[in-house]
């Protein structure tokens, strides 16, 4: 019998669920019945929920079992797991899983698909075709299908990434930078990881063709302390680029320099802020600049240096590749292509979608997510991580598009869907996103530093009945001053979760009084 | 696991991988606690002077990030997702439960989220993360981790 592959994600998600001891059943399986398996590890396709996903590759088909566990493998063998054999954790061939199938893969489409720190199988898969389009093209026509694409920054703050690298390639001066941001901090996101842990090579190109559009040679990777083995995966993959020539000086003859230094941030949410991240990347304290100056004009060690988060990154070299009108084709309004959307929390099929703009959040909730895992009515829907605004079960049908959230005072941010249920209790959620806040400010503006502390305080009043109409006005004006006044989003985004539980559920503030 | 103190020669081999460039505090005290669990007194001041910072300047960077403990942790680190999207599917109740069964070896912190919001709870033991995790699921991490220590 010839070698059979085996795919089994090498991915935090699936890792976290039993993967590795998976792949030690399936090793020892293989063993047992004298048959020659090849075992894969790639990153993990985003069905999270039918973690660990483990395929068989048949002829031109990968099959795949889910949620397999180590006990499951010796009755898998059993079933004839190596043919593909049928089994109760058998879903069928993996381009007929629904959940996938109705995907727009644009920016993940590598990711579950090829051994994620196989160089080889990255280059059978178009890898390093874009950066050497872009050679082609040149510097000017990149920034100019970026800019026809009309990507946004899908770190949160959704500006323009075409202006950006047109400033920053604008810009005079010798030395220039590329920091890409991985401090992928709000709850409910996963997505930067899943790219840097599926495709590390990707993330690799797409810095080097950014690096090349503005002229920058030197590229950085802020990557939080919180994802260990994504840290593992991308300093291999660095290391093996560098060795192939992908990575270093005068790459493959081509003249052009870029190299990538892995930084590891150190627990601090606020360093997901674009110039907190690059305090910490001089190795101090992250504390936020005010700006201007712009970071495209004055960013690392004071040098012109594009900011970008990973996805954002990771978009380009499809628009280099197949045109930015493409990519402009999908999406709505100005919220042009498509966003990983990330289903989380109390949601029954949790994991990554990619889809084009437009698509309503109850769509994307009861479509993909299935409802809630508990069976319950949901009840709040956050979304943009932990300074974004709870929606409640009538704003659902809100379309994805950042203009649309912008009107209900809500944030599509980094695109994390965090699903809570009716057990939820809003008032509780309000308090912690001050106090979040009050843990996490980096203390530079006394709105965000102080606001926050005295956030919970007056939540705590509200909550236990003493001087509830005064404590309730107050919360109000103290949201008003830290949006007016906090130096970045940490203090004057906080208020957003907070004055969304104040509109849709204020009941859960004062349950007597409405008893 | 980690060991609980380091000499001051091993502090100079690591400044020494990062060629002694001040703009590489933040990496260089990342991998100090990552193998040796926290930073003391003495470790800053010998940090300051080779890199050539003041003392208040990495004092002020040890004590801004969270990663950077100042005391030494218990021999097992045990951090419990305490986002939303973990409080979700119960790590409030998750935390109080680990609460009533932690020992003293056993060092419990928050994290705000470890990116695995699809399988939560999420929990972090010693460095590896874990998903959905009930109670009963926490108990057999803690029974393995014991084991191991022993």
């Amino acid at each position: 019998m010839s070698t059979v592959k085996v795919y089994i994600p090498r991915e935090t998600s699936s890792v976290s669920v039993g993967a590795n001891e998976v792949a030690v059943a399936i090793a020892r399986e293989a063993g047992n019945a004298g048959a020659s398996i090849e075992l894969v590890r790639n990153g993990s396709w985003g069905a999270s929920w039918l973690e660990p996903l483990v395929e068989v590759q048949i002829g031109e088909q990968r099959i795949a079992y889910g949620n397999v566990e180590a006990d499951d493998v010796p009755g898998m063998f059993a079933a004839g797991f190596l043919e593909g054999g049928e089994h109760e954790r058998r879903l069928g061939p993996i381009g007929e899983v629904p959940y996938l199938v109705s995907q727009d893969r644009w920016t993940f489409w590598r990711v579950g698909l090829i051994e994620s720190l196989s160089l080889e199988d990255f280059l059978l898969h178009q890898g390093f075709k874009s950066l050497q389009k872009a050679w082609e093209m040149g510097a000017d026509a990149v920034i100019d299908a970026v800019t026809e694409a009309g990507l946004r920054g899908r770190g949160g703050a959704g500006f323009p990434t075409g202006i950006k690298w047109r400033t920053v390639a604008n810009t005079e001066g010798e030395q220039k930078y590329v920091a890409c941001n991985a401090d992928e901090g709000d709850s409910g996101t996963f997505s930067d990881r899943m790219l840097m842990e599926g495709d590390p090579f990707g993330l690799i190109e797409s810095m080097a063709i950014a690096g090349f559009a503005v002229g920058a040679n030197k590229g950085y990777i802020y990557l939080r302390s919180e994802y260990p083995l994504t840290h593992t995966i991308l300093s291999r993959a660095i290391e093996t680029a560098r060795d192939a020539g992908w990575l270093g000086e005068n790459i493959q003859g081509s003249g052009f320099d870029f190299d990538i230094e892995l930084h590891l941030g150190a627990g601090s949410y606020v360093c997901g802020e674009e110039t907190a991240m690059l305090e910490s990347l001089e190795g101090k304290k992250g504390i936020v600049r005010f700006k201007p100056p712009l970071p495209a004009i004055e960013g690392l060690f004071g040098k012109p240096t594009v900011v970008n988060n990973v996805v954002t990154l990771a978009s380009v070299p499809n628009i280099v590749n197949l045109g930015g009108e493409r990519y402009a084709g999908m999406g709505v309004n100005r919220s042009k292509g498509t966003l990983a959307f990330q289903l989380a929390g109390n949601v029954k099929r949790g994991g990554l979608v990619e889809k084009s703009f437009g698509i309503t959040v109850r769509e994307l909730i009861e479509e993909y997510g299935g409802g809630t895992a508990s069976g319950r009515p949901v009840k709040a829907v956050q979304i943009g991580g932990p300074l974004g605004a709870y929606l409640p079960a009538d704003q659902l049908d809100t379309p994805l598009d950042y203009e649309a959230f912008m009107e209900i005072g809500a944030m599509i941010g980094h695109g994390g869907i965090v699903v809570f249920d009716d057990t939820a209790d809003m008032a509780q959620q309000a308090r912690f996103a001050m106090e979040f806040c009050a843990i996490e400010s980096c203390g530079k503006c006394t709105p965000c530093r102080i606001g926050s502390t005295r956030g919970v305080e007056v939540i705590d009043r509200i909550i236990n009945g003493e001087k509830r109409d005064e404590s309730y006005d107050l919360l109000v004006e103290l949201c008003d001053t830290m949006e007016d006044a906090s130096l970045c989003a940490m203090g004057g985004m906080t208020p957003y979760p907070v004055r969304s539980v104040l509109k849709h559920f204020a009941k859960d503030f004062a349950p007597e009084a409405e008893a | 696991m980690t060991e609980q103190t380091i000499d001051s020669k091993s502090v100079s081999t690591i400044v020494g991988q990062y060629d002694a460039r001040p703009e590489m505090l933040v990496q260089i005290l990342q991998r100090i606690v990552q193998g040796h669990g926290w930073i003391s007194a003495e470790v800053t001041r010998q940090l300051a002077g080779e890199l050539n910072l003041s003392r208040a300047d990495v004092h002020g960077v040890v004590e801004y990030y969270h990663d950077f403990r100042t005391a030494p942790p218990g021999k097992h680190i045990v951090k419990i997702c305490q986002a939303e999207a973990c409080q979700a599917m119960g790590s409030r109740e998750l935390t109080e439960h680990a609460n009533g069964v932690l020992d003293e070896d056993t060092t419990l912190e928050p994290v705000y989220c470890l990116g695995n919001c699809a399988c939560a709870p999420a929990v972090m033991v010693n460095g590896q993360t874990l998903g959905r995790v009930s109670t009963e699921r926490f108990d057999a991490a803690l029974a393995e981790i014991g084991e191991q220590g022993s």
